[in-house]
């Protein structure tokens, strides 16, 4: 095993302690900022494990399209049958934070336009994250541009509310939000409250008329039937188009003809055959639980239904929504605090008005970054990752080229849109969703694949091009 | 830095992905693979960990040996025998 050179081991403990000081004097200023610090530790959590497992939603259909690889594939629905599991416990005893999303074909296209984005960058919303942890300066470029983009996206108006269909228009101006939201001024305003909130939001235990906080409705409703059956048929898809053939073919070279009992060996194999991958998933699924309930606690404990009563508790009122509250989920999620932290920058310092959109002025608003609950989390993912990476001495600082610096723009201008669609990405729109037995989070999968699919085909061509031009002195058939 | 493929001798090739992210790097790996022949060497040099997992599970899935594996200070440099 190789050595871990001890300027990286200082550089893990000066991160480390880094948080610790955070935790330590925030604490000492209130105890409120508890709150923050739940979501700082379970944000070093997952990032830990994104970057011990190599867990990026990216490759997990990618990989299987363009190499055949299934190891993330199979990591993601560990992962997702576990946070179910532990949902599932959240969700019976009545403390789960999560909210399902409308269903409708919004979350497939959306998919389809994040599962684009996220093979041309390289990495998804979180595993862009923790590759920035492991110093790559592309994946860092990924999280501006998708920053960037959806804070944009969600605020523009003009001559694109002319796109907005006339019965989108007059659905939100029902809606009865305040005037300063001035929701007939906005593409996606209109998006919101005149199509995506008409939409059916319903989770699976409701449609098979169970309730989600019984037993019943939490274990068999949304965790066998909305979690562990679709991921079963998924890993059997995966293992009968991409896996068996090569399985079967390992044991004929043996001069054995192929049982039931091989297949199931083989699915097994499927399973197990990335150790780090399945162990990430493990312990991702696991915290992704745990969150909930710490946070749904530290509600109760502190009287409170959203962060922004604590801000304000604390003085600090800047940025909150017209209802008083800022962006706090409860459990994992990328995409809203990094739009909010350049919502933030654009109006504190160029003063761009963010607050006239529903994204940011009606629900999740812009507090300042340093004391965005959310922002925390994402912050300490990095660091996560940075310590993982530097104890495996894996860290390294990476230049984009000029070439990945256009991929990373591009796809995360596609992630960006197509999170903001969907009101989520691929941890908020779909990990977290289809955990929790929501619908609208395996049909914004499906678009996921759909988009990786096509991402593969397009780099499929790009590479072949670029091989030829490589190869070109060489004596091979090209 | 741009992708570099090249021969080092007689059946003996190198492919320089350093710098690339995914999937660059297993996929420049699995097209250059394509092109060896059997008992061929391919010396893959890489920095993005991720792609470490997934080469090692490609060649496993498709017979070809990795014969040496070496990784330091973040860059990786994978030999694959072609089967």
């Amino acid at each position: 095993m190789e050595t871990v050179p001890k300027k990286n081991r200082t550089w893990a403990l000066v991160i480390v302690g880094f948080f610790v000081l955070v935790s330590v004097i925030s604490f000492g200023f209130h105890e409120y900022y508890v709150y923050l610090q739940a979501y700082l530790w379970f944000g070093f959590i997952y990032g830990m494990c994104l970057q011990y497992g190599r867990f990026c939603f990216a490759s997990a259909f990618r990989d299987l399209f363009a190499v055949g690889v299934p190891r993330m594939v199979v990591g993601i629905m560990i992962a997702t049958v576990l946070f179910g599991f532990t949902s599932a416990f959240v969700n019976a005893t009545g403390w789960s934070t999560f909210h399902a999303a409308p269903t409708s074909i919004h979350a497939t296209i959306a998919g389809i336009l994040f599962g684009i984005g996220m093979v041309f960058a390289g990495g998804c919303a979180s595993g862009s994250l923790y590759k920035t942890g492991e110093g790559n300066g592309v994946s860092l470029l990924v999280i501006l541009s998708i920053s960037v983009t959806q804070a944009t996206f969600v605020d523009v108006g003009g001559w694109f509310n002319k796109l907005v269909p006339e019965p989108w228009r007059l659905s939100a101006m029902q809606k009865g939000l305040p005037e300063s939201i001035n929701v007939t001024d906005g593409w996606i305003d209109q998006y919101l409250a005149g199509y995506v909130w008409n939409q059916p939001v319903l989770r699976f235990a409701e449609m098979f008329g169970m309730k989600t906080d019984t037993v019943m409705g939490a274990f068999v409703g949304n965790l066998f039937i909305g979690v562990v059956i679709p991921a079963l048929i998924l890993l059997l898809w995966v293992y009968l188009v991409w896996v068996k053939k090569n399985h079967v073919r390992k044991i004929e070279k043996q001069g054995r003809t192929v049982t039931f009992r091989d297949h199931l060996e083989g699915f097994w194999g499927m399973i197990v055959s990335s150790k780090r991958t399945a162990i990430a998933g493990l312990f991702l699924g696991i915290a992704c639980g745990l969150q909930m309930f710490v946070i749904e606690g530290l509600r109760m404990k502190f009287g409170v239904k959203n962060a922004g009563t604590l801000l304000e508790r604390l003085g600090f009122t800047y940025g909150l929504s017209a209802k008083g509250t800022v962006f706090d989920p409860g459990y994992w999620y990328v995409t809203t605090q990094e739009a909010q932290w350049v919502g933030w920058t654009m109006q504190k310092i160029f003063g761009w008005n963010f607050m006239d959109n529903i994204f940011f002025g009606w629900v999740n608003g812009i507090p300042n970054p340093a004391f965005n609950p959310a922002d925390w989390m994402s912050v300490a993912l990095i660091g996560g990752a940075a310590v993982m990476a530097l104890l495996h001495n894996e860290f390294k600082f990476k230049k984009p080229t000029k070439e990945l610096a256009i991929w990373a723009i591009i796809g995360g201008f596609f992630m960006g849109i197509g999170s903001r669609l969907a009101l989520g990405c691929n941890v908020g729109a779909f990990f977290v969703r289809t955990a929790q037995g929501d619908p609208s989070g395996w049909l914004f999968g499906l678009g996921m694949i759909g988009g990786a699919y096509i991402g593969v085909k397009f780099f499929n061509w790009w590479t072949e091009r670029k091989m030829a031009k490589e190869m070109a002195g060489l004596e091979f058939e090209l | 830095m741009a992708m570099k493929f090249e021969k080092k001798g007689e059946g003996h090739y190198m492919l320089d992905v350093t710098g690339y992210v995914c999937p660059h790097p297993q996929i420049y790996t699995k097209k250059a693979l394509e092109k060896l022949q059997t008992g061929d060497i391919l010396e893959v040099v890489f920095d993005n960990p991720s792609s470490s997992e997934s080469i090692s599970a490609m060649c496993d899935s498709n017979g070809n040996e990795i014969v040496d594996r070496k990784m330091d200070g973040g860059k990786f440099v994978f030999t694959i025998k072609k089967a």
